[in-house]
């Protein structure tokens, strides 16, 4: 009883700081994982009731679902390259940014891609890689003289993943940047100023030294972001090569999954595919926070 | 401040603003502007083709910029929803409501949940902490249908509540705001205990004011997504007078698909109005936060 006591008057407050999160984070978020884990040992199309299979939806999966495979391989080529890429480059712009006057002005701009909807961003990039002579891209290099015709950037097995690459680290940067942001103006000035006595003259040394250690909670939330939003890249895959691509060059685990889930209904497979991705994304994330907390000894 | 350090500080700013002119710093303005410009387009281009005349929808090859600036999209589409059975004001007035409460409530649960996990460092946190991260990597897209029969099983479907209740905790902003809290001094936490201050009236009266960049950033975040939100309405409000104004107005260009080029007018007009509130939330947000803290950054 003593112990309880003194248990709750040491935690207490914070459980009841805590607990309003929790709960409804349980009934709207765990609640619903769990089921869809346990979906993916069964045979559920939504209309009948689910029938338990086993892990026949995995072995499927592997086994016989070539254009799975297929679906992995693309989003890993595709996580590899755009995650740290549109990291790194959003940090640094972030970085610059808060050097700059007009900070807020130049900050808006470089979030807008976060906030248009997707229909205008579409309609955008369109225009860029539009797939005739009047694209914006195939009229430069046909003026300059690199091409004879036309390249069909969304059709074109062999451009359709370049052309997605390059839209999805255009349009993906504004939550890590905007975090880093707010990080970066949580750096107590002072240490510059000490930095600056301490013999520290190059903005480089500066970065590596004074800001790096001071916004790592926020390095470590970017990292985890570019990964959940690499691995998750559907909507514009989608936008841009179709449903289903051709040659499947632009399918991703989660097209694979939303073609399971919402039009074949499926929901057990769909539900196992959910898995796979989520243990790669784990997978992916575990690396990184190794490497984040190793990087200050 | 003594008028020594005033004067001081004069000095130290002006010399910082004579360190901005030079030509390396001349070359970052214009590499960022360009930059910018770019990342900016799809917004220049929503303004842009909100303002075309019909006829300039149809030029081919398209023209990015509008030549002959109009404002009959703007009025073709208030038409529009002057014809529809539910008044317009009322979603808007839907949205808002719905905005508002969902981003009020889960800065402060997030807030509240964060600091309680971190500063009373809590029995059994990380194994919590390594859910809710484990959550945040969960694809969304299958969980969906099982949320759904949470939300129904509870009869929180065609009610605000449901609607605002399913968004308030959501593992990323928990996220968001526990790697800021992180950051918190635990020594101002004590001092203040020593003062004699109360355990609420140190997260907000001393804590969450020093975490401003952090939940400043996670209101613009959070009401981009409300305000945006087609989704969630969509699948939980079926009663039309409750239906929020991406819905009204996505029906009203004619549906999500309509990257027709007749209604691109229309669909740009509303794209655009739907917009403006965000701009507002983000430049009143980013500007309290860069201005009060302004000597933060990393100038000199």
């Amino acid at each position: 009883m003593v112990n309880i006591k003194r248990f709750w008057s040491r935690y207490g407050t914070g459980y009841l700081f805590f607990a309003p999160f929790f709960l409804l984070f349980v009934i709207f978020t765990v609640i619903p994982v769990v089921v869809a884990f346990v979906t993916s040992f069964t045979d559920y199309n939504m209309l009948e009731s689910a029938k338990y299979i086993g892990i026949t939806n995995y072995s499927l999966l592997f086994v016989d679902d070539d254009i799975f495979t297929l679906a992995i391989k693309n989003t890993l080529v595709f996580a590899i390259i755009t995650g740290p890429i549109g990291y790194l480059l959003s940090f640094f712009m972030a970085w610059v940014i808060n050097q700059l006057k007009f900070k807020t002005a130049f900050a808006f701009a470089f979030y807008v891609p976060s906030i248009t909807s997707s229909v205008a961003m579409s309609v955008v990039w369109l225009y860029f890689f539009s797939n005739d002579r009047y694209g914006l891209i195939n009229n430069i290099l046909i003026y300059m003289g690199l091409i004879d015709s036309p390249i069909l950037w969304t059709l074109d097995a062999n451009y359709i993943m370049k052309v997605i690459i390059f839209v999805q680290i255009w349009m993906s940067m504004g939550t890590g940047f905007l975090v880093f942001l707010a990080g970066l103006q949580s750096v107590p000035r002072e240490l510059y100023e000490q930095g600056k006595i301490d013999g520290i003259s190059s903005r480089f040394v500066e970065l590596r030294y004074i800001t790096f250690p001071c916004v790592k909670p926020q390095l470590l939330f970017g990292a985890i972001n570019a990964i959940v939003a690499a691995f998750g890249v559907f909507d514009i895959a989608v936008s841009i090569a179709g449903m289903p691509s051709p040659n499947y060059a632009g399918h991703t685990i989660v097209a694979h999954l939303y073609d399971y889930a919402f039009i074949r209904f499926q929901m057990g497979y769909a539900s196992a595919i959910a898995m796979v991705l989520f243990i790669l994304t784990f997978a992916g994330g575990r690396i990184v926070m190794k490497l984040l907390s190793s990087k200050d000894e | 401040m003594s008028i020594n350090a005033l004067i001081q500080d004069k000095k130290m700013q002006m010399k910082a603003a004579l360190h901005h002119f030079n030509i390396y710093w001349v070359l970052v303005y214009l590499a960022v502007i360009l930059l910018v410009l770019f990342t900016a387009l799809p917004l220049i281009y929503v303004a842009c083709t909100a303002f075309k005349p019909m006829e300039e929808l149809f030029v081919f090859p398209p023209r990015f910029f509008v030549k002959n600036p109009t404002t009959i999209n703007f009025s073709d589409l208030l038409m529009t929803l002057g014809g529809s059975t539910v008044p317009f004001l009322r979603y808007a007035f839907n949205s808002v409501v719905i905005t508002v409460f969902t981003v009020g409530l889960t800065v402060i649960l997030c807030s509240m949940g964060a600091y309680g996990l971190v500063k009373y460092r809590l029995p059994g946190g990380g194994f919590m902490f390594s859910i809710i991260v484990a959550a945040l990597m969960f694809s969304p897209h299958v969980t969906q249908i099982s949320r759904y029969m949470v939300v129904n099983g509870l009869g929180l479907t065609n009610s605000f509540l449901g609607v605002i209740i399913i968004n308030v905790a959501v593992a990323f902003n928990f996220f968001l705001m526990k790697q800021f809290v992180e950051q918190y001094p635990n020594e101002l936490i004590e001092a203040a205990r020593i003062d004699g201050a109360g355990e609420l009236k140190i997260f907000y009266g001393i804590v969450m004011p020093s975490l401003k960049p952090a939940w400043t950033t996670l209101i613009v975040f959070s009401f981009t997504s409300t305000w945006n939100d087609y989704f969630t309405p969509l699948v939980y409000l079926s009663k039309q007078s409750l239906k929020t104004l991406p819905l009204a107005l996505q029906s009203i260009a004619g549906g999500p698909a309509a990257a027709a080029i007749g209604t691109a007018g229309r669909v740009s007009a509303a794209t655009f109005l739907m917009i403006i509130p965000v701009v507002i939330v983000f430049l009143i947000m980013q500007r309290s936060v860069m201005e009060t803290l302004t000597y933060s950054g990393i100038k000199g």
